[in-house]
């Protein structure tokens, strides 16, 4: 792995970025080949993270792995909630109560909201703009209230359950729900598009930079934003409509430049698509129980499952085996952004370092998702 | 035809024996489809002759006879052939019912709704590179690669899942058994370079060699690590 240093006769030089590096939010390392500024090859080196969840899964029984989910991908931590408890649920045959499916639409579509403001600020604190973070994080913050009230923690959920959520909704929630979404309607154009993205500068940065054509998307499997931003209309809440999410009308926003702006308008178009599922799902929020009646030592039928979930960087997969004890016999997380940051390498190549700092801000890494 | 069928019908030339059967089937499907539309066709036409009262009720009772028909045909085919006659002839390549011994090779339809997956194929270990040839054809991405530890039938399995970007659902897993002390099989990374990563980490955990992978260091793992954590015999 370690490259000893060496008399390169071609004037490249090795670069290496991370594995503690602002622009790398965690702990990602790229073995870069430069020359001059120009990137000649890229090689991502990951696992400075891995924490072998999949081995944990195997461990414990089905209900001991549910905080672990949330400890992967902590901007989105209740997708990871809901895409394991959609997998066990698939394997036992657990119904979930229709009051508890629109809780859980609401909450990941608050998550996801915050998950993309984070985004925004954090990548716009990449591209050298501070300020954009201050307002981001005041909005978020809103957020993170709410979803206290309700789980109990503020970035690590545990809220899921198999047949439906811990904890009921109450009248505040619902109430500071739709204020929070009357204040960021307020806000987004203001402050987020008028600010930040008809910044001159951003688009210079932003527009032709980084392309992913849609044909590497799909053979690099890129899911999300990513894809969306390659002019791929896929969103598993639309193809493999799971939980509640056939009964909200919605939009899946696309655009066709391919580039690192086109994915940067994707994830901005999505909070607000995200605001219109919420409002749609408080406004008939039917009423009923919350958590259907469910055995605490889970034992499904043997067999495999797979159960896929839309997280806010794509399609997040479970595969479960189970064979008919009470623990899974094996766990596949398919992480979304394992696969979209696998593109890095040829995406890069050729690349102004500084440019691809910038395609990298853009693919929304989470480090600790990728290396579970 | 939708997409789970043409796809199945695709990745039936992994198994030439059951395509012949399965070509023969659907023909004779067809053949039969038509001669039962050839059949209502005229009894229709000789209930037109009979009375009003009698036409009316007859079609009304046949309408809803064909609508039950492609209605309780749509979970098997995932058809959505507007034509109910079409739709009528789909249940016939019934697929394998799920046995309890050892599966045999083959295409399996699998219920989406229970599994999540829509086609389950189980091919040779050689057969996989044939198999992603098969499914970047048809425009699939891979969606994870993976390993499950069978120690008790010393065996691995490796599992290998593609979905596709279309708006009707078709999820498609494709598994083969390897043996467990020499666990090797081709790398599909030169088809799908997505699989490069994917292979890399099955390596990591169940020591599984993709034989022509470019770069199998370990991803996940620390560098120096020559343990699988996966395999279900690991001490830690």
């Amino acid at each position: 792995m370690t490259v000893p240093i060496e008399c390169r006769h071609d004037e490249t030089f090795v670069l290496n970025l991370g594995p503690q590096h602002p622009a790398t939010h965690g702990v990602l390392r790229v073995k870069l080949t430069m020359d001059g500024e120009y990137i000649v090859k890229a090689e991502p080196v990951l696992g400075y993270i891995h924490r072998m969840h999949e081995k944990m899964a195997e461990d414990g029984n089905f209900a001991q792995f549910m905080p672990n989910t949330a400890r992967m991908d902590y901007l989105h931590a209740l997708a990871y909630n809901h895409g394991y408890c959609l997998a066990v649920e698939r394997a036992a045959g657990i119904e979930v109560p229709e009051r508890a499916e629109y809780i859980r639409v609401i909450t990941v579509e608050l998550n996801r909201m915050i998950s993309h403001i984070l985004w925004w600020a954090a990548f716009l604190l990449d591209l050298g703009g501070f300020t954009p973070l201050l307002y981001a994080f005041d909005d978020r913050e809103q957020v993170l209230d709410l979803l206290e009230r309700v789980t109990g923690s503020r970035l690590t959920y545990c809220y899921f359950r198999f047949g439906g959520v811990y904890n009921d909704i109450d009248d505040e929630f619902i109430a500071g729900t739709y204020a929070f979404i009357k204040r960021l309607r307020s806000r987004l154009p203001s402050l987020y598009h008028d600010l930040v993205t008809g910044n001159i500068i951003l688009q210079k940065r932003l527009k032709g930079i980084g392309i992913i054509t849609p044909e590497q998307a799909r053979r690099y499997g890129c899911t999300g934003p990513v894809a969306r931003g390659s002019g791929i209309n896929y969103d598993v809440r639309k193809n493999e409509s799971y939980s509640a999410y056939s009964e909200f009308d919605f939009d899946v926003p696309v655009y066709n430049e391919c580039d690192s702006m086109a994915r940067y308008m994707v994830r901005m178009d999505e909070i607000e698509q995200s605001m219109r599922i919420i409002e749609q799902a408080l406004d008939k929020l039917p009423d009923g129980p919350v958590k259907a009646k469910v055995p605490k030592i889970l034992k499904p039928a043997e067999g495999d499952y797979w159960a896929s979930v839309e997280t806010a960087r794509g399609n997040l997969g479970h595969r479960l085996v189970c064979d008919g004890k009470k623990n899974p016999y094996k766990l596949k997380l398919r992480s979304p952004t394992f696969c979209n940051l696998s593109c890095f390498g040829e995406v890069a190549e050729g690349m102004l370092l500084a440019d691809a700092l910038a395609f990298m801000g853009s693919l929304d890494l989470v480090i600790p998702e990728i290396d579970r | 035809m939708s997409i789970v069928e043409e796809t199945r019908i695709a990745l039936l030339d992994l198994f030439p024996e059951l395509a012949a059967a399965d070509a023969e089937v659907r023909a004779a499907a067809l053949a039969e489809a038509e001669a039962k539309a050839a059949a209502e066709a005229e009894a229709a036409e000789k209930a037109e002759k009979i009375d009003d009262v009698m036409e009316a009720a007859l079609a009304e009772m046949e309408s809803i006879e064909l609508k039950s028909e492609s209605e309780g045909d749509a979970p098997a085919g995932g058809d959505n052939d507007p034509e109910p006659v079409e739709a009528a002839a789909e249940p016939e390549p019934e697929p394998e019912p799920e046995e309890e011994g050892p599966r045999e090779n083959g295409v399996m339809l699998t219920d989406h709704a229970a599994r999540g997956t829509d086609i389950d194929v189980l091919c040779a270990p050689d057969q996989v590179v044939e198999a992603a040839k098969i499914m970047d054809e048809a425009g699939f991405f891979l969606e994870a690669i993976t390993g499950v530890d069978w120690i008790k039938d010393e065996k691995l399995e490796v599992i290998y899942d593609y979905n596709q970007y279309g708006q009707e659902p078709c999820r498609v897993a494709v598994r083969t058994l390897i043996s467990r002390s020499e666990p090797e099989i081709a790398t599909i990374s030169d088809v799908m370079p997505s699989a490069n990563w994917h292979e890399r980490e099955t390596h990591d955990f169940y020591g599984i060699k993709f034989a022509g992978h470019p770069h199998l260091i370990p991803i996940l793992l620390p560098e120096d690590a020559d343990f699988h954590p996966l395999l279900k015999d690991f001490k830690p």
